[in-house]
């Protein structure tokens, strides 16, 4: 192969590693110390240097070394001037030796200043790294392998490479950049949705105190809400847009008396229709707010609407109820059975599941009512960590041994599967 | 002769030679490796390195880069380096480039351990 074929081809390769190297979003000075060598070992180059000249500073930094010794770091002073200077090189890079101070007068200050260090190491080339128009580095080598100068089309090679080089540095610095401030928006999302889960909290607690027999019911809610969503395989953020509607779906009682909502006996016609507006005053509470989860507002307008249509404020039937007022209303109705009111003592837990059997398709959506059952199961059973249920109706009220069974029936019953064989075998 | 334990790279030892193997292909990984390798062996007291390329078919521009490295590291504790069994087509590269300069090339390990009983002056080839 002739030698200058055989020169192209392993400049070329040269080219294309460099290429895959700098496009690599990995390991920043990996990829600096990569190139370099690449640069190298294209044109048999001894030694060099990858110094970064941040821009507005005039101290420098360098990224990669081979060659000069483990102790020698290249540090340059770059003012500005000499920034105008290396972006105005007659070649790509500026040899350094006697004479080119007079060939380049304007380097002659940086020469001055580094000139001698850089002999000192062998150095016989710098090569600026530019970008955009703007010097962001230097690449500093040395002597050819080969102890022949370096000619003008090795500095074209060297130049087209250090290009490579600066628009690799300049895309990881980006990057990294980028990377930094996604973070810190991340960091400051966390921080505001976690003020507005505090404030929402907050609201919820104001909320129930309006309410002596309820204490704790929208929080509750919420978690139950939480806990019916996850089961259904909801994402997280879903999850945690449907505690929130959890724990805002009374808000509306805040224009609701106080002496209604807590009458210690069954309420009248007129008092019934007062208390009923709660919903339709939730959502126009609800509705100015920016919520950083969806539907919010529906969800607490809806969570009185039962899929046969007799629910309250529109008589929505079963498709037209949003998904999440459909958890929020079992949850709702769950907790409202299960905790003690002004008129009645809350219900044992296999009322709980009379009802449930009673009301799914009615009132409650299947899906819904069946992952409730299951994740309760799946605490009854021991499959969970937490013992959420047990915090929230008390270590009394639930006994797996006789519950456990309710719920399986109640889930074979509820399963369209099961009840397609069912009624298959018969 | 002492064979090394080191499973990244093939070597041995003969008296105060290394002789290190540099694979099929002479890129980034391999390359530091045999850098470790060579570093290593001049460290423990090695006044000589063979570098084996009998199994090399290609040396990309990292390889060359590194081998350079290689070559300062022994020319500054006084020691000598060899390339053994090198492709014609490896050493034209290495001759465009100017390694040859720097080193004696053998026809294969056994010359080059016998030329350095004897060394010739630098960037002499034997077997080429």
């Amino acid at each position: 192969m002739e030698p200058n074929t055989q020169k192209l081809i392993h400049s070329f390769g040269a080219l294309a590693d460099l290429g895959q190297e700098i496009a690599d979003t990995g390991d920043f000075i990996e990829m600096v110390r990569t190139s370099l060598h690449l640069l190298l070992g294209t044109l048999g180059i001894r030694r060099g240097a990858v110094v970064e000249c941040p821009l507005h500073l005039e101290t420098t930094n360098s990224l990669a070394v081979w060659g000069l010794g483990e102790d020698y770091q290249p540090r340059f002073i770059v003012e500005e001037s000499d920034r105008e200077a290396f972006l105005n090189l007659r070649q790509g890079a500026l040899p350094i030796n006697s004479s080119v101070e007079s060939n380049e007068p304007a380097v002659a200050p940086f020469l001055s200043r580094h000139g001698e260090e850089l002999r000192a190491q062998q150095i016989e080339l710098v090569a600026p790294v530019i970008v955009r128009g703007r010097m962001t580095g230097l690449v500093v080598l040395g002597g050819k392998a080969s102890g022949e100068p370096f000619t003008p089309e090795d500095i074209e090679v060297i130049s087209a490479m250090v290009r490579h080089i600066g628009v690799g540095i300049y895309t990881h610095r980006l990057l990294a950049e980028v990377k930094q401030r996604a973070e810190e928006n991340e960091r400051l999302y966390q921080d505001l949705r976690a003020i507005y889960r505090d404030t929402v909290r907050a609201f919820a607690a104001a909320i129930d105190v309006k309410d002596t027999y309820t204490q704790g019911h929208s929080e509750r809610v919420g978690k139950y809400s939480e806990i019916i969503a996850r089961e259904l395989g909801w994402g997280e953020n879903e999850v945690e847009g449907i505690a929130i509607a959890g724990y805002l779906h009374d808000i509306g009682k805040l224009a609701v008396e106080r002496k209604i909502i807590n009458a210690p006996y069954k309420i009248d016609a007129k008092e019934s229709i007062e208390l009923n507006r709660h919903p339709a005053a939730g959502f126009d509470i609800l509705s100015p707010i920016h919520h950083p989860y969806a539907d919010i507002p529906l969800m607490a307008k809806y969570h009185h609407e039962r899929l046969d249509g007799r629910g309250y404020p529109d008589g929505l039937t079963d498709t037209q109820i949003p998904i999440g007022a459909k958890i929020v209303s079992l949850a709702d109705s769950f907790d409202a059975m299960t905790t003690d009111r002004p008129y009645k003592t809350r219900r044992s837990f296999d009322e709980v599941v009379h009802d449930l059997r009673r009301n799914t398709g009615k009132q409650f959506d299947v899906q819904v009512v069946a992952a409730f059952c299951r994740a309760l199961l799946k605490e009854l059973n021991g499959e969970t960590k937490e013992r959420k249920f047990l915090k929230m109706l008390g270590k009394d009220y639930l006994n797996a041994e006789k519950d456990a069974p309710l719920l399986r029936e109640l889930l074979n019953e509820l399963d369209p599967n099961t009840q397609a064989a069912a009624a298959a075998g018969t | 002769m002492e064979e090394s334990l080191n499973s990244d790279v093939r070597s041995h030892t003969v008296g105060t030679t290394a002789v290190v193997y540099a694979g099929d292909y002479l890129n980034k990984l391999t390359g530091e490796r045999i850098e470790r390798e060579c570093r290593k062996q001049l460290d423990s007291g090695c006044r000589a390195l063979v570098i084996d390329f009998s199994d090399t078919e290609l040396v990309n521009s990292i390889g060359i880069s590194i081998l350079l490295g290689i070559i300062d590291i022994a020319e500054k504790s006084g020691a000598l380096v060899v390339f053994s069994d090198v492709k014609n087509e490896t050493v034209q590269l290495f001759e465009m480039l100017g390694l040859t300069r720097h080193v004696i090339l053998a026809k294969d390990e056994q010359e080059a351990l016998s030329s350095l009983s004897t060394p010739p002056p630098q960037s002499q080839a034997i077997g080429h």
